[in-house]
């Protein structure tokens, strides 16, 4: 058993400070855990979400030693040795209290994205999709929303883009549904203006901090990056475009190999 | 303790450079500034040196295709030695730019990879601070404008590809070349150390973004006809490629530079290249093209 010294962030939108707390670790503790401790010792009113202590709600988000992390998955083994562990709130988001933020700015740029449209049903009244074409998108589907990526994403977090760049999270979904088999929508024009994915510049913080290992960046805004270019950048393909039409989404029904 | 001015609601610093995070985050962009300032430092002194390029039948991937040629120049192409596409520089050249192959066609590989989106992040990082680590203050403050302004230029990478994918088949080809010595077929390490730099060029536009997209990842069904299908071989071939293409940046820089060192160093006479034709391939065993009177 080992004390360790936690500088954890009290206060509200208004402003705030580090307290410092001390508190014993056993072995396999997580940092959550460690917080839980303090609460229930010596700080009762420490507010911080949580859900489910398994790594999937994604609640328990918050800055440990400046990095966004999963408070929940953090063992206190994979901390520095000595030295006080600084526990803080996300940056990117408003904080509610202590190391509680308020992340309503990602429901709202939710209802920004039209919704999964598939094209009509085969004749016998099914849809049918092939594993193959659904490989891809199944990576975007294991996000937690835990918003660790859109805290450390540079565009929103130093910058303040928030109105212009939608974020990693939501340039996801984004991909998942532009890149889904049966969905009919053309999402492009709004993926650059609206959504602003010239914003991103691609260095890679939002992939580095995602729990579920999501390839935010490789396989999913450089893809709709590739997309945008290809409607507004590239003169060849626009000049294809001009003279043999707009490319015909899903001519042809998925060949099923019974 | 109250928070001080400096810094926000959450406990974050503000100003550039600034972090809570405990570890050496600046080893990486320090490193990567390194690297790339001595592969660019080196690269722009070989291509100036406009000599010293082409040893035996090994010619240096940073003079390659050698489109003009200077006969005078020791241990360079030209005058029948080497191949050359459209004979020598002008008279016309300006006296002082050197009479270099490589200064015509180096912008391509630099176009490449200044807009490759593996080296997008290690210089907007590291170059730029746009941020220069994950969850560290960065600069432009309020300005920044990421690739939709003054970097809109990047959306040309593909065009890059295209180029790039013609420069590999030229490297193979000289590649190929090299393992022929007047006439005769053999082996020489600066055959092999050719054919591996063509390799590992390939296996860089093979993991490009770009070609990944355009032979293949553009479609969102890869299994309604037989041309989608067959997209969906090169997109996995690409992708295999794409999850390494920043170790393959990195090693294929060093060895292009590595390449030409060696090239070079024979040439000098610095190192004897070993090859099954017992040959001296140093240009002192040989004279300039135009001592020759070509
Ligand atoms: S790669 Fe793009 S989206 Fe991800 S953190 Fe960086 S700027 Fe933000
Ligand atoms: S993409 Fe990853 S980091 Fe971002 S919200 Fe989803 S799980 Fe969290
Ligand atoms: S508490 Fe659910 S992810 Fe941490
Ligand atoms: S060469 Fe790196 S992404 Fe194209």
């Amino acid at each position: 058993m080992a004390k360790r010294t936690f500088k954890i962030w009290r206060g509200n939108a208004e402003g705030g400070e580090f307290v410092t707390y001390e508190t014993d670790i056993t072995e396999g503790m997580v940092v959550l855990d460690a917080i839980h401790q303090i609460q229930s010792e010596s700080a009762n009113d420490l507010a911080v979400r949580w859900n489910c202590k398994a790594g999937k709600c994604g609640s328990c988000s918050m800055e440990i030693n400046g990095k966004p992390k999963l408070s929940c998955m953090t063992r206190m083994n994979s901390m520095p040795a000595t030295g006080e562990i600084v526990i803080q709130p996300m940056k990117a988001f408003p904080v509610v209290k202590d190391l509680v933020c308020d992340v309503s700015y990602n429901y709202e740029r939710n209802k920004m994205i039209p919704p999964f449209s598939p094209r009509p049903r085969e004749a016998d009244g099914t849809h049918r999709m092939v594993q193959d074409d659904v490989d891809r998108i199944q990576e975007f589907r294991k996000c937690l929303e835990c918003f660790l990526c859109m805290d450390v994403c540079h565009v929103h977090r130093d910058h303040g883009k928030q109105k212009e760049f939608s974020g990693p999270r939501w340039m996801i979904r984004l991909a998942s549904l532009e890149m889904h088999p049966l969905d009919i929508v053309d999402r492009i024009p709004l993926i650059k203006k609206e959504h602003g994915s010239g914003y991103c510049n691609i260095t890679r913080c939002c992939t580095e901090v995602c729990p579920e290992h999501i390839n935010i960046t490789d396989n999913g805004i450089i893809p709709l990056k590739e997309r945008v270019v290809d409607r507004f950048y590239d003169p060849i393909a626009m000049l294809m475009r001009k003279v043999f039409g707009p490319r015909k989404p899903h001519k042809k029904l998925p060949v099923i190999n019974d | 303790m109250a928070s001080s001015p400096e810094t926000l609601p959450g406990g974050h610093i503000i100003g550039l450079g600034e972090t809570r995070r405990k570890d050496n985050w600046w080893a990486s962009p320090i490193m990567t500034v390194v690297y790339i300032g001595a592969a660019l430092a080196y690269g722009t002194w070989a291509a100036f040196q406009g000599d010293h390029y082409q040893a035996g039948p090994y010619l240096t991937p940073l003079y390659s295709p050698t489109t003009l040629a200077d006969p005078a120049a020791i241990g360079g192409a030209g005058g029948g030695y080497g191949h050359v596409w459209f004979g020598n520089f002008p008279s016309w050249w300006p006296s002082f730019i050197p009479a270099s192959p490589a200064l015509l066609i180096l912008p391509l590989p630099g176009f490449l990879r200044l807009t490759c989106y593996y080296y997008r992040k290690a210089y907007y990082r590291s170059f730029m601070g746009t941020p220069p680590g994950c969850s560290v203050e960065g600069v432009l403050k309020g300005q920044y404008g990421g690739e939709t302004k003054l970097f809109l230029w990047q959306n040309f990478h593909r065009y890059a590809l295209y180029l790039a994918l013609i420069y590999n088949v030229i490297l193979f080809y000289d590649a190929g070349i090299s393992f022929f010595y007047k006439g005769s077929f053999g082996v020489g390490v600066g055959s092999i150390i050719l054919l591996v730099n063509a390799s590992l060029l390939a296996s860089y536009s093979f993991g490009c973004h770009s070609f990944r997209h355009l032979f293949g990842g553009r479609l969102d069904c890869f299994t309604c006809d037989s041309p989608s299908k067959a997209q969906h071989s090169t997109w996995k071939f690409a992708t295999w490629f794409n999850e390494r293409h920043m170790q393959v940046a990195w090693i294929s820089l060093g060895f292009v530079m590595f390449t030409d060192i060696y090239i070079r160093s024979v040439s000098h006479g610095i190192i004897p290249d070993l090859n099954t034709w017992g040959a001296n391939m140093s240009a002192a065993a040989r004279p300039a093209a135009a001592a020759l009177g070509l």
